[in-house]
């Protein structure tokens, strides 16, 4: 899985009848220090993630293993909101206190 | 599958139904000459590695075949401690 920040919602009245009653989240990603990489995805959003939360979200046909998006065409899901993450016994993120670089 | 290096944990209490108890573990890709590759990723633990064991990777669907409940949205999972690489 990659981690990434939820920025924004995607609304979208008019789309494909397989995605209706989905929830589209604008996913940008982070490295493991918390920088964003420049990359983004639009992701399903399996857990009810909210804007400025750090997310878990797996791509490819894993998005599709969850009730929400099995036989769906969906690429991206967000699987796992982040309460807290370290690397090399550094504290990256904490959901209380966001620390490390990229910490908002 | 691929070899990784573990480098850090992830903590998420609120995950997708089926994934309780699952570890997840920041995971550095490394090439066959053990030098880190790409950018890290998460990966569940299916054999409690810890930070610094240089383990085995699956990536894609297939990750979720390594768990207790296999139809969960994951999409890399460590699957073995490395304890050597012999050339032979």
């Amino acid at each position: 899985m990659l981690i990434g920040e939820v920025v924004g919602t995607v609304v979208a009245t008019r789309k494909d009848e397989k995605l209706v009653g989905l929830k589209f989240q604008v996913v940008r990603e982070v490295d493991e220090r918390n920088v964003p990489t420049g990359k983004y995805v639009v992701a399903v959003d399996a857990v009810g993630a909210g804007r400025g939360d750090r997310v878990l979200y797996a791509a490819g046909s894993s998005a599709r293993q969850t009730t929400l998006t099995d036989g769906r065409p969906a690429d991206a899901v967000i699987m796992a909101i982040v309460d807290s993450w370290d690397v090399e016994g550094e504290a990256i993120w904490s959901e209380q206190a966001p620390v490390g670089e990229g910490g908002a | 599958m691929r070899l990784g290096r573990v480098t850090g944990r992830v903590v998420a209490t609120v995950r997708a139904p089926g994934l309780e108890g699952v570890r997840m573990l920041v995971l550095q890709p490394l090439d066959e000459a053990l030098a880190p590759v790409g950018g890290t990723v998460v990966a569940c633990d299916a054999v409690q590695a810890g930070p610094g064991d240089l383990v085995t990777w699956v990536g894609g669907r297939e990750a979720a075949l390594a768990l207790e409940r296999t139809f969960v949205p994951v999409d890399a999972t460590i699957v073995g401690h490395v304890e050597s690489i012999g050339t032979s």
